[in-house]
């Protein structure tokens, strides 16, 4: 997030689009309803579903997936035509703006309708008006911005619409992306990324390859090769480039796209080690399975999606010989001839700060007692509420003009629906810990498949039926549940549930810039099991 | 901002224009007993345990009743400490107190308020009326009725944190009593578990399915993390046993959350003390694993990595990295892949 989480009640509005809210970041979810409901806040939602949010929105477009760009650069249109944007900002603090405004003319109401699905081109009017006359307003997205081949540019769409408004720099502004994982923002800053050391410096910078060779003491020279990411990696794998591979923590095998693709990549592997903390989906393809202590069996910190910087304590004892993934981290590459001397997860971090500038600032005894938001580059630093205050990190602010594009599958006569996944309040991910977990598992139990009654009345389907769901990946069994939620045509089905795998289904087409699998959109039939 | 003098008990102190008399007090560590007021929720004024004496004069409920300048509170005299008992009496009366079987004694604010002003055992004269008693229809949330004070906690919980508004009164006088949506049982109502009107609640008239039978409260240990689940990074509370068994889990007012769980937060913790979990490491041998020591697992990965990158180069070496996992190991297994192994084939599920 650019901005803070309590910075919520400074907004005037909020944008919430590709973001199912009281669902997947509920404790959020909460303290937007409070400012719409209770204070009488503006809100637009922007979703494929009838999520919960869109019951308190003043507008809510409900677009087929995929066309995130299509919508936002339509808002955008009718906000320069009307006169609504703000324009000194726009002026002093972006660049790009000519050709963005050149691409935006041909998005009107009219044509971003019919790309999206939308019955009325007057609510996407009337959803800019409202997003522009409020200020300070928020942006909120989620992973029905990301999961696209377009999701670099659904993204751009993003902070262009804000940049367009003066909504970045500003408390109460900014562009929120809601991170799925409680620590995903960290993992990114640590530079558990193929590209980038920690704190985002590109690994094929000569000076920040012999900065960490200087650091880390290394005798080789540092690689400056762009390693690969996950999918592409499964791919090196099954065209038998890779040869190895240490899973930590990971679920490929349920989190990734194309399931039958991912299994024929790991049995392609000469060898594959899985460091978890139960026997996981991807764990029984493994040579070597080693337990790792669980969240509340260890110390360290985790970085939240405000990046703020949080310290967790051993809560209990570790579960059996489970140990601390740093522990055993430091044995292996002590056993491959380095000299690690970690003692503690704080020793670690202590190392982080030298390499990290955005962490620099930040120890254990602060986080314990401040709150502390990256970046925070000395110890006397406050940290950074919020991000791009009187000047973008680049400069300018960067406008870019984006064109949408069609995902990669669409509907045909054979594969006549959309299919949309994600996740439920109750579960996460894949399951590994909610379905382990007595309460959650009970409350839903098992994976289904949303459809809209035409669709139900299309294939004569009856609410809790077993119905069928192929693609051209793969075919899976699993319940309907007949619900005006998704848009008619559009199936939903939450990929936690391994018995009836989501991702059996899923394409693996991936963003040409940041190889983001589409997950969110493929093309899919419907079919009666007992006819 | 403006700052106000007012004087507790003869002691002098500063509040901020616009605070009630209440908050004043809190904010200066000084005590005085409520029930119905929680900081996180907006005013009700109902139970009257808050009673001070505002200027020798009149007796005023301390959490609606503005502070002002000059103002000369007293917290306690013969006369508050008496209302405060007879209140306290009735509420007993009214209910069905037996802390021998509330999971909640010893956190019980209601019992510690009747301790405090050594409030007599009912004597029976009160006619009871039946109330709902319901520990099976969900299997988040007990309620037990008899133990209620009505003192409205638990719905504002739920119309100003959760924004759910499952809870509500409905009746009158002494026939009012606690509803969620349209006379459902817990268990069948729109509730979601976040479980915040039971960390809200003073007595134990709501409670946790998990909490009975694993320790008394105050043979608890409390100790605070950052949940596993999404990014907000909610702060919790967890509490263990004796046995080292978690317990509960309650959020805690100092991180992002400001208190507030969601019911992943709230009960996601168990498989942490699943018979699921991993106890040894493994090694797959004809096809089937068996348990090993860490000496020879360790050793095993460490010889095959190193034999891999010597027959067909640190690229063909990749590692999966977690989002699941702190800072710190992520830290490591980045500088694992690229200064022991020599690659950039790191990279984790941000993108999944």
């Amino acid at each position: 997030m650019t901005n803070s989480i309590r910075e919520i009640p400074i907004s005037e509005a909020y944008l919430l689009i590709g973001t199912n809210t009281t669902e997947n970041h509920p404790v959020i979810g909460s303290m937007l309803k409070r400012e719409v409901i209770h204070k009488k806040k503006k809100l637009v939602v922007i979703d494929p579903r009838r999520i919960e949010m869109s019951r308190y929105a003043d507008v809510y477009l409900q677009i087929k997936p995929g066309t995130n760009v299509a919508i936002l650069n339509g808002l955008a249109h009718v906000i320069l035509k009307e006169n609504l944007h703000d324009a000194e900002y726009v002026k002093t603090r972006c660049e790009g703006f000519d050709d963005y405004r050149k691409v935006v003319e041909k998005y009107t109401p009219e044509h971003v309708a019919s790309i999206c699905g939308i019955e009325d081109p007057s609510l996407i009017v009337k959803a800019a008006r409202i997003l522009a006359n409020a200020k300070p307003m928020a942006l909120y997205y989620c992973m029905g911005i990301t999961q696209f081949k377009s999701g670099v540019n659904g993204v751009k769409s993003c902070a262009n619409f804000q940049m367009l408004l003066g909504n970045l720099g500003v408390a109460g502004g900014g562009v929120n992306p809601l991170r799925g994982q409680n620590n995903v923002q960290g993992a990114c800053d640590m530079g558990a990324l193929n590209a980038v050391y920690p704190a985002y410096q590109p690994v094929g910078n000569e000076d920040n390859k012999n900065k960490f060779k200087n650091a880390w003491k290394v005798a080789f020279d540092l690689s400056m090769k762009p390693g690969l990411t996950i999918v592409e990696s499964l791919n090196a794998a099954i065209a038998g480039d890779l040869k190895a591979l240490y899973v930590f923590g990971e679920n490929p095998v349920m989190s990734d796209p194309n399931q039958h693709h991912v299994i024929e990549a790991l049995e392609k592997l000469d060898f594959l080690v899985v460091q978890d903390i139960v026997m996981t989906e991807t764990a029984r393809y493994a040579d070597v399975v080693l337990p790792g202590c669980a969240f509340l069996e260890k110390e360290g910190t985790v970085s939240n999606t405000e990046r703020r910087v949080q310290l967790m304590h051993k809560v209990v004892k570790p579960w059996g010989e489970s140990r601390d993934d740093w522990w055993i981290l430091t044995q292996i590459a002590n056993r491959m001839g380095v000299d690690w001397n970690y003692q503690s997860a704080e020793d670690i971090f202590e190392e982080i700060r030298t390499v990290t500038p955005s962490y620099a600032g930040i120890t254990y005894e602060r986080v314990e007692k401040e709150l502390i938001q990256w970046p925070c580059p000395t110890e006397g630093h406050p940290g950074t509420q919020f991000l791009h205050k009187d000047k973008f990190s680049r400069g300018l602010g960067l406008m870019t003009a984006i064109e949408y594009t069609p995902p990669a599958e669409e509907v045909d006569p054979e594969y006549p629906v959309i299919l949309t996944t994600g996740r439920v309040l109750e579960h996460f991910h894949t399951g590994t810990m909610s379905r382990n977990s007595r309460i959650l598992d009970e409350t839903v139990p098992e994976g289904y498949v949303e459809l809209h009654p035409n669709e139900a009345s299309n294939y004569n389907i009856s609410d809790g039926e077993i119905v069928s769901v192929s693609t051209r990946r793969g075919s899976i069994r699993i319940k309907a549940r007949v619900t005006e939620r998704p848009k008619p045509n559009v199936a939903f089905i939450p990929f936690h549930f391994a018995e009836a795998a989501a991702n059996k289904l899923t394409i693996d087409a991936l963003d040409p810039t940041c190889k983001i699998p589409e997950f969110k959109v493929c093309a899919c039939k419907i079919e009666k099991v007992n006819a | 901002m403006d700052t106000i003098q007012l004087t507790f008990d003869g002691k002098e102190v500063t509040g901020k224009k616009g605070q009630t008399i209440l908050e004043v007090a809190r904010d200066n560590g000084i005590d005085i007993p409520y029930l119905c007021y929680h900081p996180r929720i907006s005013k009700t004024g109902a139970c009257r345990i808050c009673l001070v004496r505002v200027n020798d004069t009149a007796l005023k409920p301390s959490c609606t009743e503005p502070a002002a300048n000059g103002m000369k509170i007293d917290t306690e005299d013969e006369e508050i400490r008496e209302l405060r008992r007879s209140i306290l009496g009735m509420l007993l009366a009214e209910g069905d107190h037996n802390c021998l079987y509330c999971e909640w004694n010893g956190e019980c604010e209601l019992q510690r308020l009747c301790h405090r002003y050594d409030v007599p055992e009912p004597t029976g004269e009160f006619p009871k009326r039946e109330r709902e008693v319901d520990t099976v229809s969900s299997n988040g949330l007990r309620r037990n009725e008899n133990r209620c004070i009505l003192c409205g906690r638990c719905v504002k919980a739920c119309s100003e944190i959760q924004m759910n508004s499952v809870w509500e009164f409905t009746g009158r006088g002494s026939a009012t009593t606690l509803t969620s949506d349209m006379f459902d049982r817990i268990g069948d109502s729109s509730c979601v578990k976040c479980g915040t009107c039971v960390q809200l609640c003073p007595t134990g008239a709501l409670s946790f399915q998990t909490v009975l039978g694993r320790g008394q409260s105050w043979e608890l240990q409390k100790e605070s993390s950052i949940c596993i689940y999404c990014g907000v990074g909610c702060k919790i509370d967890f509490y263990t046993n004796k046995e080292g068994v978690l317990v509960k889990a309650m959020g805690n007012e100092q991180g992002p959350n400001e208190g507030h769980l969601c019911v992943k937060g709230r009960f996601g913790f168990d498989f942490v003390q699943s018979d699921k979990r991993l106890t040894k490491p493994l090694i797959k041998k004809n096809g089937k694993f068996e348990e090993a020591e860490w000496d020879e697992a360790l050793g095993l990965v460490a010889s095959k990595l190193s034999e891999i990158k010597s027959a067909t180069g640190p690229d063909s070496i990749m590692a999966f990295s977690s989002a699941k996992c702190t800072n710190e190991e992520n830290y490591l297994m980045q500088k694992f892949m690229r200064a022991v192994i020599g690659t950039n084939n790191v990279d984790h599920c941000a993108r999944l």
